[in-house]
């Protein structure tokens, strides 16, 4: 009994938030990694380009709601997505094509890039703050449980509560049918194929005729597509505030990063170790040991390695010993 | 009407003047600077209780307001102030300060070596109830302090035995959070955390997993409620990790019901809030004096009995001297310990010169409900409160 209140504690604090986090994360690194992959430059406008997208979900929520369309239990963020990210994608076609395009023809350095993109992301959080402003924004709706903390305790007798958020399932499942389609299309589709053949070799793909504006377009698209997904699913499991999504491109570059610049695969893997490692740092164990050790074992402490107020620096940390020590990230990318 | 009242009142003044002995009383607020949208109303609050002493009749002393700007932030320039209106000005007594900051630099350097009598309509802050001030230091505003034992006999009257603590990690957030634990752990209850949440995160889960650790009857949420208070709350629920929550006052808004949902009903709390039949009062004399203010604006009601405590205690005294009426100060607020003093409401100032004058106790009540403890704080009214269906049900006021 004691060891299943230590196991439901876990899932409930750790296993279920850190899966779902994992996921948004992982997309969000996803992005990161194709626009790495194929333009060769870190993209720092990928948080606020997140933030745009979700914006207009937002937006798109509203006015289904206003009009008593909804997703039922589901959230109408959901049926707002492929507008939002319809948005997105223009922006983002937009920018390469106001900024990108130039400095691309210019065969600028990558560095150079990565400036650029600094710029573009003070502009787009700008924007987005003038659209729809910089207090907090709530568009979660449906059933908010898949499984209510009440009815498990009622139903099972045990003394641990277990939650599973509507929002956390969503995250999950969506994230899951993303990765299965963009592996797919990079694995079995031509122009997935080029796609590859661009980034792991440039000019050997050019003399092979594959048409690089082509190449670039559809990275852009896939890396918009991306961003408003995980910023949406981000927003609807937690909330919408602008300067939460700026702050959230530390955890998706570390996570980019331990995977792996430029390797999908890995960026999925990255999000992962992330959002695990924050939790499992910052959690305090006092319940779960509670529950497997005798009382008499445990002082008063609470077992937390470091406070939750640290959360950011654990990412950190990570970022800067994964580049001391392996650089190339767990999958070996660039 | 009005025009009417502004004659007989400028009559009262002038024939004031010729008869009775000028007191000047300074208003040292920040008329400038983070609460000067507040302190337009102080001041005009402060001003109708001087006219209206003056306008009784009643008083050997005709009052003049001198206004000083205290900036609320900035020390230097409100010790300047302060200094000006003593020296310069000869006044015998000053309203204010007003921020905590300032009223504790102006007591020390300035109220102190001049021995000139201070109330604070505003300063709340727990360290001016220790400072030192030769019995010159009152304040019509409740410590904050005030609010942690007013929440700790709540939980103990509901036979709450320990809590878990979070608080906004702000100056507010981390002295009312003490106030409670102190106040808690004195009354024999144990706090099993006290821990600090940042405004302004997207997710709480995190701090919410450490407070579950740490386990408790209920969760008191010392934060705000459109920021981390809000969120707290919803992950908390979300988790299954606390169902019951106590909410001091800033986490009192229709907001909050509104965000969270059913999930709040069973939770309570207690905000500041007076029940005084003297803030209904006030507020009607403020939209018809001859300077329109709005009673309702926050230390507004403190600012009138702030002045109107100081002219009492001057003609209770027989003295303009300071270190003679501010004995009288307390006796005032409070009236005899056995409650026969006449209570004192706004518009009444002249009824009380009257009693004062046949040598009859007053127990001056005013617009906030004006009781000083310990070293001449008010007590503060507070309104207990428990959610029931998403509405913030009084349950009674403490």
């Amino acid at each position: 009994m004691d060891f299943l209140n230590a196991l439901v504690a876990f899932s409930n604090f750790i296993l279920i938030p850190g899966l779902a986090y994992g996921s948004q994360l992982a997309l969000g690194a996803l992005g990161v990694t194709l626009i790495f992959g194929v333009l060769r430059f870190s993209n720092f406008a990928h948080g606020d380009t997140m933030a745009f997208g979700t914006a207009f979900v937002i937006l798109f929520t509203w006015w289904f709601q206003s009009m008593g369309i909804t997703g039922g239990p589901l959230p109408t963020a959901l049926l707002a997505l492929p507008f939002g990210i319809a948005v997105t994608i223009a922006m983002v076609l937009g920018t390469d094509r106001v900024v990108y395009r130039f400095y691309r023809r210019q065969r600028a350095k990558p560095i150079i890039l990565v400036i650029v993109s600094a710029g573009v992301m003070f502009v787009m959080n700008g924007l987005v703050r003038m659209i729809i402003g910089t207090s907090e924004k709530n568009f979660t709706d449906g059933s908010r449980f898949l499984l209510d903390p009440k009815t498990f305790r009622d139903a099972t007798g045990l003394a641990e509560p277990l939650a599973i958020k509507t929002t956390q399932a969503v995250s999950v499942v969506v994230a899951v049918v993303c990765v299965a389609l963009l592996f797919w299309f990079l694995q079995k589709t031509r122009t997935g194929k080029s796609m590859r053949a661009y980034s792991d070799n440039e000019d050997l793909a050019l003399l092979s005729g594959i048409n690089p504006d082509r190449v670039v377009m559809v990275t852009w698209m896939i890396a918009g597509a991306l961003a408003c997904i995980a910023g949406t699913l981000y927003g609807l499991d937690k909330s919408f505030r602008v300067f939460v999504y700026f702050g959230l491109l530390l955890p998706i570059f570390a996570a980019a990063i331990v995977g792996g610049l430029g390797s999908p695969l890995g960026a999925i893997v990255g999000g992962y170790v992330i959002a695990f490692s924050e939790l499992i740092v910052t959690s305090a164990w006092r319940k779960i040991l509670g529950y497997l050790a005798p009382p008499d074992w445990l002082g008063p402490g609470l077992y937390q390695a470091l406070s939750t107020d640290y959360k950011v620096a654990v990412s950190f940390v990570i970022l800067i010993v994964v580049l001391l020590f392996r650089p190339q990230g767990i999958f070996g990318g660039k | 009407m009005k025009k009417l009242l502004l004659a007989v009142s400028a009559c009262a003044l002038t024939v004031g003047a010729a008869s009775a002995e000028d007191v000047k009383l300074g208003i040292l607020i920040g008329f400038t600077g983070p609460i000067e949208s507040l302190t337009k109303h102080m001041a005009a609050a402060a001003e109708l209780a001087m006219s209206e002493v003056n306008a009784s009749g009643k008083s050997p002393y005709t009052f003049v307001p001198v206004r000083g700007d205290s900036t609320c932030t900035d020390a230097a320039a409100a010790t300047a102030a302060a200094e000006r209106m003593i020296t310069a000005e000869g006044v015998k007594g000053i309203i204010g300060a007003d921020c905590s900051g300032v009223t504790r630099a102006v007591l020390t350097n300035v109220a102190m070596p001049n021995g000139i009598v201070m109330v604070s309509p505003s300063a709340t802050s727990p360290a001016l109830s220790a400072d030192p001030d030769n019995g010159l230091f009152f304040r019509t505003a409740p410590s904050d302090a005030r609010e942690g034992e007013v929440m700790a006999d709540i939980l103990t009257e509901k036979g709450v035995k320990s809590i878990a603590l979070t608080y906004s990690n702000s100056d507010y957030g981390k002295g009312l959070a003490e106030a409670i634990a102190a106040a808690f752990t004195a009354k024999g209850g144990t706090v099993t955390i006290n821990a600090a949440h940042d405004d302004g995160k997207a997710d709480y889960s995190a701090e919410v997993a450490a407070l579950a650790a740490a386990g408790g009857d209920l969760l008191v949420v010392a934060g705000y409620l459109d920021q981390g208070g809000k969120g707290i709350i919803q992950a908390s629920l979300d988790s299954g990790a606390f169902s019951t929550f106590g909410l001091p006052g800033g986490m009192v808004g229709d907001s909050l019901p509104a965000a969270i949902g059913p999930g709040l009903d069973g939770s309570y709390g207690q905000v500041a809030q007076s029940d005084s039949p003297g803030a209904a009062i006030l507020t009607e004399m403020g939209k018809t004096s001859a300077a329109p203010f709005d009673a309702t604006s926050p230390y507004s009601m403190e600012s009138y009995d702030g002045a109107a405590l100081i002219m009492l205690a001057m003609v209770a005294a027989g003295s303009t001297d300071p270190n003679v009426y501010k004995d009288k100060i307390m006796d005032i607020a409070n009236g005899p310990a056995d409650g026969s003093g006449t209570k004192i409401l706004p518009g009444e100032l002249g009824k009380a010169l009257e009693l004062i004058a046949a040598g009859k106790a007053v127990d001056y009540d005013g617009a906030s409900g004006v009781t000083l403890i310990g070293p001449g704080e008010s007590a503060g009214r507070y309104k207990e409160f428990e959610i029931k269906g998403g509405k913030y049900e009084t349950v009674k006021f403490r």
